[in-house]
């Protein structure tokens, strides 16, 4: 229970800390934001009172720490201020966005984990030294790969000379294989690596020796005792990389023309909407956090030796977040 | 710092190995290491790290005299030679002005390689300095640094940088500083553990004894002893720091055209997907070969120090 609250108390300060910070990165921003949203075409020269009544409503009069702590508190009570671009609420702007980008950074989450498993079982698994070979060399080269042109790549082959998926929009499934798979690679290639390490590791542990002199079939081995231990540290990599997940959506929904959080956050950051860009900002730390207890709570439950005192030292040293 | 460093430190690795003076010493399955010739052979077992280091030289070289890789001009606009495909005179085709892709990839090398060298000194020095306190002083300092790194990390690096260039507006220098400041976390986390490892030698301890001072250990023995992993890191750091800048460049937070930057360029021929593939598939194609190299010889220093 003690291990509970810890990690829960560790994840609401992460929170409140970035928070902190993306204020400090937006909000000591040289120029007026007053003069932002009036407008910024140039054309129409705002006048001395209308600037005014903006920064009245906006709070820009207050000092910064006023600022500060209204926000925070904004933030507490899931008030994330107006969009300077839209003149909505933010918190309504991304509750709109935010499912299309979930649904789409969940199915490129169960991508990578399928083939990052795949791909790194089956390189240490075959016989084939070459198959190895080759399979171990996917995963370097697939962390490479810049996202934007892999989507571009895509789009090209599947949409337009093949068709058989439509190369924009975020209606049903079809549309998101492509971004999905996009977003997926890099994902895929760091579990595979994880988990071929891991299992090659496992491998010559005892356990694994003394099941095979028992007379377990090879494959049997390899699923029910060298890869149950390995997957451990992949379910880290997995938490670790929800969140880049939802960074680059950044680029694929920008590609295919998808609506979502990632769409909103590059609309956010050329007009230069700072409430929009700083909620965003904090709803992906959020899903880092999130993500990260999430993972710290499941690891006593899928391995029997971190149930005990001390538990909380004894995951994190498991997961390689803190040295011995 | 300048761009060559990439190269050159390949090069000072193999030879630099010192000779090991019982030859059959050395552990079975372990590399083979003494004369020029050992490691001319090593070398040749390992043909994906030479071609490597070639491309990285030849893009290097890309960066530092364009002029020498092709005789168009990177801006000029020749409405005679609109959206041809790729051929021996335009080697990744022409792009919807008649502008020579190719062209415009190698006089865009210099400037994407220097906004991801600055990002990479920008991360890596507040990053070292952070880890270093961190390691070093412990107790307090340790706690309050290591929850600033922690902060660092639960915001991706895409995303920090997209908040700071917000803040401080678009363009290469900014671009630069934004991801900069995303590195720094990891770094700090590498430089820590080294630098407690370090620390806790009884040579320190020896030193400390005889009355020497915190600075004198530090830029004496604990910097130089905790410096080679954070090194690899930064080459590791570089391939990751490059793809985060031409995704960000890619968006058109870079500079602006008709300048040629590595992402901008592939970003530019989205629009012609259908009618001229070559426009983004081409340059894109350059920058993975490039970083897929990058990494390539990263991963051989890695080795090569975790085998030591």
């Amino acid at each position: 229970m003690l291990y509970v609250l810890r990690r829960v108390l560790a994840a609401v300060f992460v929170m409140w800390a970035a928070f902190t910070v993306t204020f400090i990165i937006l909000y000591l921003v040289p120029g007026d934001p007053a003069l932002l949203i009036v407008g910024g075409d140039g054309g129409v020269q705002a006048t001395p009172e209308e600037l005014a009544a903006v920064r009245a409503e906006y709070g820009f009069d207050q000092p910064v720490i006023v600022q500060y702590f209204q926000a925070l508190g904004g933030v507490l009570t899931g008030n994330l201020g107006m969009s300077y671009q839209m003149r909505q609420p933010v918190t309504e702007l991304i509750g709109a966005q935010f499912g299309s980008t979930f649904a789409l950074a969940m199915f490129a989450l169960v991508v990578a984990v399928v083939a990052g498993l795949v791909i790194g079982g089956a390189a240490v698994y075959t016989k084939s030294r070459i198959l190895s070979q080759l399979l171990d060399s996917l995963p370097p080269i697939g962390a490479s790969l810049p996202t934007f042109w892999v989507g571009l790549v895509l789009m090209q082959v599947f949409c337009f000379q093949l068709g058989w998926f439509p190369s924009a929009g975020d209606r049903g499934f079809d549309s998101l294989v492509l971004p999905g798979i996009t977003m997926a690679i890099p994902g895929a290639a760091s579990i595979a690596q994880v988990f071929a390490k891991s299992l090659r590791a496992s491998s010559r542990d005892d356990y694994v020796t003394v099941a095979t002199a028992k007379g377990a079939s090879r494959m049997r081995v390899f699923i029910g005792h060298a890869a149950r231990n390995a997957l451990l540290p992949t379910i880290t990599v997995a938490g670790m990389i929800v969140a880049g997940l939802f960074a680059y959506s950044a680029i694929t929904e920008s590609i295919f023309s998808r609506a979502g959080l990632g769409m909103a956050l590059d609309n956010a950051v050329q007009a230069k909407d700072i409430p929009m860009v700083s909620g965003i900002v904090l709803v992906i730390a959020a899903v880092f956090v999130v993500t990260n207890l999430i993972v710290d709570l499941v690891y006593p439950i899928i391995d029997p030796r971190l149930r005990r005192p001390g538990a909380s030292k004894a995951v994190r040293l498991q997961r390689g977040l803190v040295e011995a | 710092m300048s761009v060559v460093d990439t190269p050159a430190a390949v090069d000072a690795v193999a030879p630099s190995v010192p000779a090991p003076t019982v030859a059959p010493a050395a552990p079975p399955g372990g590399r083979r290491r003494g004369s020029a010739a050992a490691t001319l052979v090593g070398l040749l077992r390992k043909p994906t790290l030479v071609l490597s280091a070639l491309v990285v030289l030849v893009v290097v070289l890309w960066a530092l005299v364009p002029g020498l890789f092709s005789g168009y001009d990177p801006l000029y606009a020749d409405t005679s030679q609109v959206l041809l495909p790729p051929s021996f005179e335009h080697l990744f085709g022409t792009d919807e002005l008649g502008r020579d892709v190719f062209t415009r990839m190698v006089h865009g090398t210099a400037l994407t390689l220097l906004t991801t060298v600055v990002a990479v000194v920008i991360g890596f020095a507040f990053g070292s300095v952070i880890g270093l306190a961190a390691g070093y002083f412990g107790r307090i300092a340790d706690g309050v640094l290591m929850r600033v790194v922690d902060i660092l990390l639960a915001i991706p690096m895409l995303v920090l940088a997209m908040a700071i260039v917000t803040a401080i507006g678009f363009g290469s220098v900014q671009l630069a500083i934004g991801v900069g400041i995303g590195m720094i976390g990891s770094v700090a986390r590498v430089m820590r553990s080294e630098v407690m490892r370090v620390r806790q030698s009884t040579f320190i301890d020896a030193e400390r004894s005889m009355g020497a001072r915190d600075g004198y250990i530090i830029a004496r023995h604990v910097l130089p002893n905790a410096v080679g992993p954070v090194l690899v890191l930064a080459i590791l750091d570089f391939g990751a720091a490059i793809l985060t800048i031409a995704a960000l460049s890619f968006l058109g937070y870079g500079t602006p055209p008709p300048t040629p930057e590595w992402g901008s360029l592939v970003a530019s021929g989205r629009a012609y997907l259908t009618t001229a593939w070559w426009m983004s598939t081409l340059p894109g194609l350059t920058i993975a070969v490039f970083v897929v190299c990058i990494n390539r010889i990263a991963r051989e220093l890695q080795n090569d120090r975790s085998s030591r």
